[in-house]
C-alpha cells in the first residue's frame, strides 16, 4: 500500500540520520570497557586514586558508594582510596588550592564526574593513550586528541616496565571507572532492565490474549448493546 | 454496590459520564495501528506529571544548584535516576507519539470537517507541548540548556522597536541566568502542565460530540441500526480499552528498552553537552536544540537576514507553526482517507514528510553552504504543500469511497 511505503521511507531516513551526528574530526580507538568487570572496576579505581585524583575531582561521587558498588569494606576503601583522610561518606573532592592549580596549569584541572558523558569513553580511552614528547610545551609533552592540553603525561611511569598491551588494559580501567563515576546506575539499569522487559514482554502475551477473546464479539459481529 | 452507585449518581453523573463517554461510547470497528497513539498521548501526559512530581521534590530551581541537584537525583535520590530518565525518555516519546498522531490526522483526513475544532485545540497542545519541553529542557542547567535557551530568547529580541524591551520583560534580567531559570521552572511546573491538561479535557469533548474518524475517512454515524446505534460503531469499553491496553504495554516495551539500555540514545535524548555546567563564558562548538523542534530551527536557519534582522526567520519559523491550524480550510478534497485521495496528493504527502524529517536533520548539523541550501529547498517544499494544497486537492481522480468501512 501506499501509505506503508511513504511510512518505510520515512523510517529509513531516521535510521541514516542516526548515523551522522559524530562530529569529531580525531580518530579515536574503541575503549572496549565492560561495566559489569569489578575487577577492571576496582583496578580503574585504585589507579585513578593514585594518579588522577591529585588534581582532579569527581565530586559528585562518594566514597562509600564506591566500596558498596565495587564490593569493597569500608575499611578496604579507607585504606587503598581514600588519602586525605575523609570520611567514607563524603564526596571526592581534590585537595589542590585553586591559586595554585592557577599558578601551575592556568585554571583548576575540570571535575571528571561526568567526563565519560559528556565526552565518551572512546574520547578518554585515546586521549590517555596519545601523548608524545613536544619540547615546545611546558610539561614537555603534547596530545594529539586535544591539542595543547595543558595535562602531563602522569601515566608516564605506569607506563615504564609495562608491555603495551598491559598498559592499554590499565587505561581501560580507568576509563571503566570514569564510565561508573558518569552514572553509577548504570550498573544496576543494566541488570535490571533484561527483566523488566521479561515482565513486559509476558503482560503483552496476557494483553494480547485478553484483546482477542474480547474481539471475538466484534469479528462474529455478536456484540450487543447493553440490555 | 448498586446502592452506593446510585446514591452516587443522585449526586454525581457517573454512571451517565461512563456509558457516555465509554461504554456506550461507539467507536469505527476498523482502527489500526495509528489509532493508538492519541491514548498513547494521553499515557505521556500522566507519566510526566507524575514523574515530573518527584523530580520536583529534589530538584533546585537556582542557577547554583540547578546542576547538581539532578546529579543528586541521578545518584543519591532512591530510584531517582529511573524517575529522572522516565522523565527524559518521556519528554522524547511524547514527541514520538504526538507526531505519529498528527500524521495519523494527515492520513485519513481527520482534521476535516466535522472535526476542525478537535484539529485546532490538538494544535494548541502541540505548541504548548513545545514550550513546554523546552522550558523542561533548561532546567538541568548544563551548556545545551543554557545556550539553547539563549538562542531561543534571542528569536524575541528580533521583533522590530519592541525586542530588546521584551527580551528583559521576558528574563527578568539582561541575559539568561538565575532569573529566567527560576520563572522557566514555574512555567514547566504549573502553568504549562495546567493549559495542557485543560485542553486534552476539551480536545477530548469535542472528539465525543462528533465521533472518531476511522482509516476509511467515512462518518459511522450515518449508518445507524433501528437502536439508532452505528452499525460499523463497537462500544469504545470494552473493546478498545482492552485493545489499548495492548497498545500500552507494547509502548511501554519500547519505552524501558530506551529507559534502561539506552537513556541518552547517543546525545539524541540527552545531549553529551548537557553533561557540563551552565557556562556563559564558554560557547559550545555548535549548538542544537532537542531533535524534536530542530525542523522549524530548520527553516529559521534557513532565512537570510534582512536588512540586519534576523525578524524574517523568525516569522518564517513561526509560520511553518501556524500555517498548520489553517489545514482544514486548505485541504479542498471530497473525501478524507489516503486510501481513498488522488496520487497527486499521495505524492504531495510523501514530499512534505520528507522534507519534515530533512529539515528536523538538518537542525542538528552544522551550517554549510550545502545544507543552507538544502534546508531553502526543503523549506520551500514544506510551504508548498500547504499553500499549493487548495489546488491540488481539488484536481486528480479520487477514489470512490465505500457506505461502511472496510477491514
Amino acid at each position: 500500500m501506499k501509505t506503508s511505503t511513504i511510512l518505510n521511507l520515512a523510517l529509513s531516513l531516521i535510521v541514516i540520520s542516526f548515523n551522522v551526528h559524530a562530529s569529531s574530526k580525531v580518530h579515536l580507538d574503541h575503549a572496549n570497557t565492560d561495566i559489569s568487570n569489578t575487577a577492571s572496576l576496582q583496578n580503574g579505581a585504585k589507579l585513578f586514586m593514585n594518579y588522577c585524583s591529585g588534581c582532579h575531582a569527581i565530586s559528585f561521587m562518594r566514597y562509600n558508594r564506591i566500596g558498596e558498588d565495587l564490593g569493597l569494606s569500608d575499611e578496604l576503601v579507607a585504606e587503598n582510596l581514600m588519602f586525605a583522610g575523609n570520611k567514607p561518606g563524603e564526596t571526592i573532592t581534590t585537595a589542590m588550592p585553586e591559586d595554585a592549580a592557577a599558578k601551575w596549569f592556568g585554571g583548576t584541572p575540570p571535575d571528571l564526574s561526568l567526563v565519560a558523558r559528556s565526552k565518551g569513553t572512546d574520547w578518554i580511552y585515546t586521549y590517555l593513550r596519545s601523548f608524545y614528547e613536544d619540547e615546545s610545551r611546558i610539561f614537555g609533552v603534547n596530545n594529539s586528541v586535544l591539542v595543547n592540553a595543558s595535562m602531563p603525561d602522569v601515566l608516564w611511569s605506569l607506563k615504564q616496565g609495562q608491555t603495551e598491551a598491559d598498559f592499554d588494559q590499565n587505561v581501560r580501567d580507568i576509563t571503566n571507572f570514569l564510565d561508573y563515576v558518569g552514572e553509577p546506575a548504570k550498573l544496576i539499569r543494566l541488570k535490571l532492565g533484561k527483566w523488566v522487559l521479561l515482565f513486559l514482554g509476558i503482560l503483552f502475551i496476557l494483553a494480547y490474549l485478553l484483546k482477542k477473546e474480547y474481539w471475538k464479539d466484534v469479528k462474529y459481529g455478536i456484540w450487543r448493546p447493553r440490555d | 454496590m448498586k446502592n452506593k452507585q446510585s446514591w452516587i449518581d443522585q449526586r454525581f453523573p457517573l454512571t451517565k459520564v461512563f456509558n457516555e463517554h465509554l461504554a456506550e461510547y461507539y467507536t469505527p470497528r476498523n482502527f489500526n495501528l495509528w489509532y493508538f497513539f492519541g491514548g498513547l498521548a494521553m499515557l505521556m501526559l500522566g507519566m510526566q506529571l507524575v514523574t515530573g512530581i518527584f523530580l520536583t521534590m529534589h530538584y533546585k530551581p537556582d542557577s547554583a544548584y540547578a546542576f547538581a541537584s539532578v546529579e543528586y537525583i541521578m545518584r543519591d535520590v532512591e530510584w531517582g535516576w529511573l524517575i529522572r530518565y522516565l522523565h527524559s525518555v518521556g519528554a522524547s516519546a511524547f514527541f514520538v507519539v504526538i507526531y505519529l498522531h498528527m500524521y495519523r490526522a494527515l492520513l485519513y483526513g481527520s482534521y476535516k470537517g466535522p472535526r476542525e475544532l478537535i484539529w485546532i485545540l490538538g494544535m494548541l497542545l502541540y505548541v504548548a507541548l513545545m514550550a513546554e519541553a523546552f522550558f523542561g529542557y533548561v532546567l538541568p542547567w548544563g551548556q545545551m540548556s543554557f545556550w539553547g535557551a539563549q538562542v531561543i530568547i534571542s528569536l524575541f529580541g528580533s521583533v522590530p522597536v519592541i525586542g530588546p524591551d521584551l527580551l528583559v520583560w521576558l528574563l527578568g534580567d539582561y541575559a539568561v541566568g538565575d532569573a529566567a531559570l527560576n520563572r522557566f521552572f514555574s512555567l514547566h511546573v504549573i502553568a504549562l502542565p495546567l493549559i495542557l491538561v485543560v485542553l486534552v479535557f476539551l480536545h477530548i469533548v469535542a472528539l465525543h460530540t462528533v465521533g472518531s474518524n476511522n482509516p476509511d475517512g467515512i462518518e459511522i454515524k450515518k449508518n445507524k441500526d433501528k437502536d439508532g446505534i452505528p452499525k460499523d460503531g463497537i462500544p469504545f469499553h470494552p473493546y478498545y480499552t482492552v485493545k489499548d491496553i495492548m497498545g500500552v504495554v507494547a509502548f511501554l516495551w519500547l519505552l524501558c528498552a530506551v529507559v534502561f539500555y539506552a537513556p541518552a540514545l547517543n546525545g539524541y535524548f540527552l545531549e553529551h553537552a548537557n553533561f557540563i555546567e551552565a557556562n556563559p563564558l564558554k560557547t559550545p562548538e555548535h549548538i542544537v536544540p532537542a531533535w524534536y523542534l530542530t525542523p522549524f530551527y530548520s527553516v529559521l536557519r534557513a532565512i537570510p537576514p534582512m536588512f540586519g534582522s534576523q525578524f524574517p526567520g523568525v516569522l518564517a519559523m513561526g509560520a511553518a507553526i501556524v500555517i498548520l491550524f489553517a489545514l482544514p480550510w486548505l485541504d479542498r478534497s471530497p473525501v478524507k482517507s489516503i486510501r481513498y485521495r488522488s496520487p497527486i496528493y499521495k505524492w504531495a504527502l510523501g514530499v512534505f514528510v520528507i522534507s519534515f524529517i530533512m529539515l528536523g536533520w538538518l537542525g542538528v548539523q552544522p551550517v554549510t553552504p550545502l545544507n543552507v541550501l538544502l534546508a531553502r529547498v526543503f523549506t520551500a517544499l514544506y510551504f508548498a504543500f500547504f499553500i499549493l494544497m487548495p489546488w491540488y486537492t481539488s484536481i486528480g481522480k479520487t477514489k470512490e469511497v465505500p457506505e461502511r468501512v472496510t477491514g
